[in-house]
């Protein structure tokens, strides 16, 4: 089966004044269709230089990066715009909500610069809502959602579009602990349930034990493609961190 | 098309979240369009009214005066000498082919006294022609003919005014004022036509046969009888204004034995020309206010783009996010360009109410004429979207050409 992602001697630099800066110094990997892969590294490595070019969102200096058997690296604005609507889905630290806009408004954004018509688009996002454990609370507002409810309306909206892949960049960065393995169960019932190719970005190991492959990077270079056959499961933490805060005594009703 | 269709959507949501802003951003151009419509309103109000008055005068006319004669070197202004006659008005209206009609006129300062009631007044003494020259008509009773003007009879026909005055409610047909000791009786009462351009009353009038005038009231002149104050001439249409001059002159000349190379003793005046001057100035002065006015729409424009800017920055993740999950620039330009618009024309829309409110409010209570055209409100809308459009663009550019990265990092 052809990968999702193929990447070649990535290069990026930036200039800064006078001085160019190099962030990606040659990076190549391919990403199979239905894998779960944590980007891992600490601040300053590239790791977010690399996920914006994975995103479209930014075109490398030199190398190939192909998507979906497409070529990316010489597209302009709006062929970048195009693919990032067919086949990338964001989900951000920062949830990224348009506030005072109910849960399924948001989830229908990226549909809203596609041809797919209203009803159709209403039906997909409810459908992703309910995937994400929503049902219910559709016409709720960012502001009437925990932190945790509301990175969820944005794996909604990440998968409303049926991407071929979803990126989701530091996504337990903004939440507690516990809210967090509830993102990384979600994202473990996506990728094994449905199929879905996920790359995580993070710094945070404990992050990337959920899932299947870990790539290192450091100082803009690849520097460790691990892969475990058998990860983390998200929804046993989640169950046995539960267990542990009922035996720790006394929990006040209503408080995490 | 299908791009704006999505664009109007996503705009309208996006104004409907910042109510209060959306209305604050109108409201400047709601001010603008409701100014611009009330100024022109007033404007346009004072032109008709000048022109109604134009046309309270009679269409089409032209006076004759007797003129100013050079006698051993002193110069005497116009009318010093009786020049003119009933014949020579007979003749204008026989004789030239671009005049229909000529109407002789006397006139003179009396007290008309009726009953215990007394008012000073002017006395015209004219001939039949004269109400239908001056487009007066009658509120009552009959005005007098022909054959009154040749029996010289003391028939009078009042102008409203004299009439509050002596009679007040009561009828006046039939009755008899007293005019220099001489009885008249009133046949009828003129239609108001309230103030001549000059800001004369039309109304404070009595008009008696021309025969019945220079003999009984204000006495024949001395030198010549037959002289009058002033021949009224409306020419046939008025393209034919100055044929009907040309012949005018021609014909006195020749009546009057004037050689080649000699001064008129007469002068001729295009009265609806001497009043157009008022109506230009008026024009100019609607013209002037409109333009202020407009003034105070580009304001409410500025407003808007500046609004747009703080709406763009304090949106620059949103229009990030956008960008991240498909939106093309051109879908981001669109959406800020409409919002513009939106807040233009619906200010647009609210402003035209509002001034056209204002104008009824002004032409009630400030008793100040004011007419709103249907072009006005056509051009106010127009020119408040393509505010709109013009302020609107420069933020919406500046949002479609964020940078996502950048954009969706923003604090």
């Amino acid at each position: 089966m052809a990968p999702v992602i193929t990447i070649q001697d990535l290069v990026k630099d930036f200039q800064l004044g006078e001085v160019p800066v190099h962030v990606l110094k040659g990076l190549s990997f391919e990403i199979d269709r239905g894998e779960f892969a944590a980007i891992m590294g600490p601040s300053g490595s590239g790791k977010s230089t690399l996920m914006n070019i994975l995103g479209c969102l930014d075109t490398p200096t030199s190398g190939r990066y192909r998507l979906d058997g497409i070529s990316v690296e010489e597209l302009d604005s709006d062929a970048l715009a195009e693919i990032r609507s067919k086949k990338i889905g964001f989900v951000f630290q920062q949830f990224n909500l348009l506030a005072r806009t109910s849960a399924v408004e948001n989830v229908e954004l990226p549909l809203l610069y596609t041809d797919v018509p209203a009803y159709e688009r209403r039906r997909r996002s409810l459908e992703a809502l309910q995937a994400v454990g929503l049902a219910g609370r559709e016409h709720h507002q960012p502001s009437q959602l925990s932190g945790g409810q509301q990175q969820r309306v944005a794996i909604a909206r990440s998968l409303v579009n049926e991407p071929s892949l979803i990126l989701a960049d530091e996504p337990t960065g903004a939440l507690d602990s516990r809210m967090g393995l509830e993102i990384m169960a979600i994202f473990q019932r996506l990728n094994r349930e449905h199929g879905i190719t996920l790359i995580v970005v993070t710094h945070d190991p404990d992050i990337a034990a959920y899932a299947n492959r870990t790539l290192h990077v450091k100082d803009g270079r690849l520097q460790e493609d691990e892969r475990s056959t058998h990860p983390r499961d998200a929804r046993i933490d989640v169950d046995r961190f539960e267990a542990e805060a009922l035996e720790a005594e006394p929990i006040k009703a209503g408080s995490r | 098309m299908k791009t704006l269709r999505t664009s109007v959507r996503i705009a309208l949501r996006a104004l409907r979240v910042n109510r209060t802003r959306s209305a604050l951003t109108m409201l400047g151009i709601i001010i603008g369009v409701a100014a611009v419509i009330a100024m022109v309103g007033v404007g346009s109000g004072a032109t008709e009214r000048i022109q109604e008055e134009i046309q309270s005068i009679g269409s089409n006319l032209i006076i004759v005066l007797p003129g100013s004669i050079n006698s051993n070197g002193v110069r005497l202004g116009s009318g010093g000498v009786a020049t003119l006659t009933e014949d020579d008005a007979k003749a204008l209206a026989t004789e030239c082919p671009s005049i229909a009609l000529a109407a002789p006129a006397v006139r003179g300062g009396v007290q008309v006294v009726y009953g215990n009631n007394n008012w000073a007044t002017t006395v015209q003494g004219v001939t039949p022609d004269y109400l239908t020259l001056r487009d007066y008509t009658m509120s009552s009773g009959q005005f007098f003919t022909t054959q009154d003007v040749d029996a010289a009879t003391k028939n009078a026909v009042l102008g409203e005014t004299v009439v509050e005055n002596l009679f007040g409610d009561s009828n006046p047909v039939g009755q008899v004022v007293i005019i220099k000791n001489v009885p008249f009786t009133v046949a009828g009462v003129l239609t108001p036509k309230g103030q001549s351009p000059t800001g004369q009353d039309q109304d404070d009038v009595i008009l008696l046969p021309i025969s019945t005038a220079m003999q009984k009231v204000l006495g024949a002149n001395k030198a010549n009888a037959k002289a009058v104050g002033s021949v009224m001439v409306q020419a046939i249409s008025p393209d034919a204004m100055d044929d009907a001059m040309e012949e005018t002159e021609a014909l006195l000349r020749e009546r009057h034995r004037i050689l080649p190379g000699l001064d008129d003793d007469f002068t001729i005046r295009n009265l609806t020309e001497v009043f157009a001057a008022q109506e230009t100035s008026a024009r100019v002065m609607a013209i002037l206010l409109g333009a202020i006015a407009s003034v105070s729409l580009i304001v409410g424009g500025i407003g808007i783009m500046n609004i747009m800017l703080v709406s763009v920055t304090e949106r620059t993740r949103e229009i990030g996010l956008r960008l991240a999950v498909g939106a093309k620039r051109k879908n981001i330009l669109s959406q800020f360009l409409v919002e513009a618009v939106t807040l233009s024309l619906v200010g647009g829309v609210i402003g035209i109410l509002v001034g056209i409110t204002a104008s009824v409010l002004i032409s009630r209570f400030a008793e100040w004429s004011t007419n709103i055209s249907l072009m006005s409100v056509v051009a106010s809308f127009l020119f408040s979207g393509m505010v709109g459009v013009f302020f609107g663009y420069y933020p919406a550019r500046k949002a479609a050409f964020l940078n996502p990265i950048e954009a969706l990092r923003y604090e």
